[in-house]
């Protein structure tokens, strides 16, 4: 309260002057209005897939709520408390994985809940926030460009939860996470000849992962990306059926409530990752360019947060939360669209899911908390 | 921040970070890029293409089964019907796991074995999405426990169908036929498209002769359906068009009264009305109630049928081939006279047997003693074989062939009989080329009496009497008396008329077969000869099934039942303007006079007396 107290008192600059009130609350008006726009829209998107469920709307909406509610406190945390805490919280994190691992509820086959009394959540979930952090932590420290005992320290940070996370098996999950963590690493100044070695490596290393480590569903969902056709009735038929529903939405589509792929059921998981698929078939693709336009915005903003934060942990974690999120964005529609194999990723804040919403959300957060303390920090 | 770390150097690494930061956009940017250029070449590029894919995907066409034709008898009985039936069907694209479903159905109600290899058999021909039978004829409990189960079941549905009903069951059996699941072979042979959503074909009878006008033409709908094939709506409906209803010269009433006076006897009846060649009665006993066939008749259930050693499935009266013995006797007095090889006057001396010139074996008389001098009248009447063993000899195998094909012996004669046997009327020709033998006399002595090779069936035997009636009038013998609407009448060519040199020789042909059951001393007097209120012209035969040696009696009481002799009687009535001709043969019933003369009178009874009376024909007919 009292530093609050104090930040009352410093002139406000020009961009936080259009709302009080939001400054106050320290949030980023372009921001929120932009995700305001995406939410809403993702409602309704919501209603039509769902056929017209109203009490999954509601559902919905209550969790974007919280997630808005979360958004708004952790925007008023200032990020040297995230530098601080982050990477306590990455240990907690980690041992919640390991307990998934040993005593987590299945659900779908696959150990990703932790169930404790009352309610059940993803360890997995706090890894997302917490694995830029703590990289960030790590490197904004050292010199850039990271050294090589630097680079590996942070490789290993990485590394551990997201084998962790891979072995529950989650595969879309860890690459996400491992990608959010690699962007720190990247935005920190990664020399090119080792990001260069590293591409070079990984060729024998991916044959020797599809050899020996991949799960038959996991290499099963790249046959089957490459070639969809030859299993038309079984693991191709999500990706026929959302291309069926995407190319015949044409340019306007066929209406809200209007597409017969969707609202006929021939559409798999049409309210959760297949969701753009009902966008694409109702809303055509006019719809389609508006919602890449709302998140082209939503990314740009983030990225403008990034570069004019003031300190350079503010920086790495405000680019790699952003990059993560376009990763989200670009393998879920690439993947709807047939461009890449299907692993499982919703579409943020779009999806319907409560869990993903409130990350997402909080990642939002962080990054109105890295924009809206640079005064304070500038000054201080 | 120890000392000993290097310096950080704030504005280099913020040059470092805006680089990275700017290569990620322009990354972004990029990979944004690729995801509309993506969206442009579905959605616009190829938009027609899966346009089509989603329609094909929602909209399905279901055909729809035109209605069966319904049969009727003469006075409007319906004889076949289509009546409502809950049938369950198995849609296998809905099913994951069509083995676990069909166990699951097990426990609710019973299914054999039979009807599962049926339904397999059945979804190998089967279009995508296409609802198979899996049992017929579900009970009401039945349905409640499939409904019940209904989430446990998808893909299982209960339908109500249209399935072919006979109400006179065993009635019609041979003469009706019945329909039957259409098979791999009459699959290969129909036009698939006039069948689509129609499960059953005619098999035999008068639902396999007239199947494609019973059959009506399949209709279609267009319908939306859900990814699990459910229809939601009907976007375009073409109805399907009902076969023809048919109505039948047939008789039910006249068919029950025949099949009374058969009883259990093995035997064939045809009756048919001179003047239209309508077929009124045709009845072949044993027989089988084909509501048996219409879902698929059990394996059981047909091998009973099948090695009944009575043999109800088998078609007496139009397949059922017997030596017509002394019924043709008339036919072959009219050769005679025709041919002028014999005239009325003409006598012979029967001793009871004939003998070829230089040959030792006696071709006996049926009456041992013989009946003395006879005449053509006298022969007719009391069917003596010595006089026919003459005239046949005198007209020669090549006349007899003639004349008695000119009946229809030896040939088809039915129009719209599906199943018939030509019978045999044999000839030096077909003697040759069946047996590579040449024909010798006595073979024409034993074909005077109807015997030897020579083979009719009771319709043929029917159809040749009322030429007769018709003073030699062909109208091929029918089934088929209307329909609605009218459908094409048989292609199949008329025969020609018998015209003989003399209408006199029809008046003797009748006159004798007249007293054959009027005079006293006829064959059938004794039987059904008596208090006649209308008169009656007929002919008796007996078919001998084993040969009888040389000198020795025939005595059916130590003959088996299987080997005692046919009993035959052709006739019609009234003489003076014949309304029914009928053929009757009793298998082993023994003398022809006592078995198969008194079904016709029965029958003739039953059918003339209420005619005669409303026609005020009464008191004519000399008892």
């Amino acid at each position: 309260m009292s530093l609050q107290d104090f930040q009352r008192q410093l002139p406000l600059n020009e961009e936080n002057m259009q709302s009080r009130a939001v400054y106050l609350l320290r949030l980023d008006p372009v921001l929120l209005g932009l995700l305001l726009l995406l939410t809403a829209g993702g409602l309704l998107m919501l209603y039509s897939a769902s056929g017209q469920n109203l009490a999954m709307v509601t559902r919905q909406a209550t969790y974007l709520a919280v997630g808005f509610v979360g958004m708004v406190i952790i925007a008023n945390i200032p990020p040297r408390i995230f530098q601080r805490w982050s990477v306590w919280v990455y240990l907690i994190g980690v041992g919640l994985l390991v307990a998934v691992l040993v005593s987590g509820a299945g659900a779908k086959g696959a150990q990703r809940w932790l169930a404790l009394p009352g309610f059940r959540f993803q360890p997995s979930e706090i890894m997302k926030l917490v694995m830029p952090m703590v990289v960030a932590w790590y490197l904004a420290k050292r010199v850039l460009p990271p050294r090589f005992k630097h680079l590996m320290v942070a490789l290993g940070l990485i590394l551990l939860p997201v084998s962790l996370i891979a072995k529950q098996p989650d595969l879309g999950t860890s690459l996400l996470i491992a990608a959010s963590g690699l962007f720190v690493l990247f935005l920190a100044g990664l020399r090119w000849r080792i990001i260069l070695g590293a591409v070079l490596a990984a060729l024998p290393l991916a044959w020797g992962m599809w050899q020996f480590v991949m799960r038959d569903y996991q290499k099963q969902r790249v046959l089957t990306f490459l070639n969809p056709e030859s299993d038309p009735w079984g693991s191709g038929w999500n990706i026929i059926q959302s291309k069926v529903a995407i190319g015949s939405g044409g340019i306007h589509g066929k209406g809200w409530f209007g597409g017969t792929q969707s609202q006929l059921d021939f559409l798999p998981e049409s309210h959760t990752d297949f969701i753009i698929a009902v966008l694409a078939e109702e809303f055509g693709l006019v719809g389609v360019l508006l919602l890449l336009a709302t998140y082209m915005a939503i990314i740009a903003r983030g990225l403008i947060i990034s570069v004019n934060a003031q300190t350079l942990f503010g920086k790495l974690l405000a680019g790699s939360i952003t990059l993560t999120f376009f990763v989200y964005v670009f393998v879920n529609i690439g993947m709807v669209s047939g461009l890449l194999p299907v692993v499982g990723v919703p579409l943020p804040l779009v999806s319907r899911g409560g869990t993903s919403v409130v990350t997402l959300l909080a990642g939002f957060g962080v990054l109105m908390s890295v924009h809206s303390h640079r005064s304070w920090l500038g000054r201080g | 921040m120890a000392g000993h770390t290097p310096l950080k150097d704030h504005i280099s690494e913020s040059r470092i970070f805006n680089a990275r930061l700017l290569f990620c956009f322009l990354g972004v940017a990029f990979l944004m890029g690729m995801l509309v250029v993506r969206m442009i070449n579905l959605q616009v590029v190829q938009h027609a293409q899966w346009s089509t894919k989603s329609d094909e995907n929602r909209i399905h066409l279901q055909p729809l089964p035109p209605t069966r034709g319904l049969i009727y008898d003469t006075n409007g009985e319906m004889l076949a019907e289509n009546k409502p039936s809950y049938t369950l069907v198995l849609v296998k694209e809905r099913i994951t796991d069509l083995d676990a479903s069909i166990e699951l159905l097990r426990e609710l109600l019973p299914i054999t074995d039979e009807q599962v290899a049926k339904y397999k058999q059945q979804t190998r021909q089967s279009r995508p999405f296409e609802e198979v039978p899996l049992k017929y004829r579900l009970t009401e409990a039945e349905i409640a426990r499939v409904a019940v189960n209904e989430h446990r079941l998808p893909g299982v549905e209960v339908l109500a169908q249209l399935v072919r009903f006979y109400p006179k069951g065993e009635m019609f059996a041979h003469t009706l036929g019945y329909v039957g699941s259409i098979n791999e072979r009459e699959l290969s042979r129909l036009d698939v498209s006039l069948y689509s959503g129609t499960r059953t074909i005619g098999k035999i009878g008068i639902e396999k002769f007239y199947e494609t006008e019973l059959l009506g033409k399949a209709g279609y709908q267009e319908v939306e359906t859900n990814a699990r094939g459910r229809v939601l709506r009907v976007i375009h409906r073409k109805d399907p068009a009902p076969g023809s209803d048919i109505t039948l010269y047939l008789d039910s009433e006249l068919q029950q009264v025949v099949i009374d006076a058969l009883g259990d006897r093995r035997g064939a009846v045809v009756a048919i009305d001179p003047k239209t060649g309508g077929i009124l009665a045709m009845v072949s006993t044993p027989a089988y109630d084909p509501n048996l066939f219409v879902t698929g008749i059990t394996s059981k259930d047909y091998n009973k049928l099948r090695e009944d050693e009575r043999r109800p499935l088998y078609n007496r009266a139009s397949l059922g081939e017997y030596p017509p013995a002394s019924t043709i006797k008339p036919m072959i007095a009219i050769a005679g006279l025709d041919t002028g090889v014999t005239n009325l006057e003409y006598t012979i001396f029967d001793p009871g047997w004939y003998q070829l010139p230089g040959e030792e074996r006696r071709y006996r008389n049926w009456k041992r003693g013989g009946h003395g001098k006879v005449n053509l009248q006298w022969a007719v009447m009391l069917s003596n074989d010595t006089y026919f063993y003459d005239l046949a000899l005198k007209l020669g195998i090549d006349n007899l062939h003639q004349y008695l094909s000119g009946f229809g012996l030896g040939r088809r004669v039915g129009l719209d009989v599906s199943e018939e046997r030509p019978g045999l009327m044999p000839s030096r020709e077909w003697k040759q080329g069946a047996r590579g033998l040449p024909w010798y006399p006595g073979e024409t002595l034993i074909t005077g009496i109807g015997q030897g090779f020579m083979l009719a069936t009771p319709l043929q035997l029917a159809a040749s009497t009322a030429v007769i009636a018709n003073r030699g009038h062909w109208i091929r013998p029918r089934l088929l008396k209307d329909s609605a609407p009218q459908i094409a009448a048989s292609e199949k060519p008329p025969i020609d008329d018998v015209v003989l040199r003399q209408e006199g020789i029809w008046d003797f042909a009748i006159e004798a077969m007249r007293r054959v059951v009027h005079h006293p001393r006829g064959t059938a007097h004794y039987r059904i000869g008596r208090k006649l209120e209308y008169q009656f012209a007929g002919k008796t035969g007996t078919a001998q099934v084993v040969g009888i040696k040389q000198d020795e009696k025939y005595d059916a009481e130590k003959l088996s039942e299987r080997n005692r002799d046919h009993g035959l009687f052709v006739g019609f009535a009234p003489v003076e303007d014949p309304r029914i001709a009928i053929a009757v043969v009793i298998e082993n019933g023994g003398g022809g006079s006592s078995s198969a003369a008194p079904v016709a009178r029965q029958v003739l009874d039953y059918y003339l007396l209420p005619r005669i009376n409303d026609d005020n024909l009464v008191g004519e007919g000399k008892p």
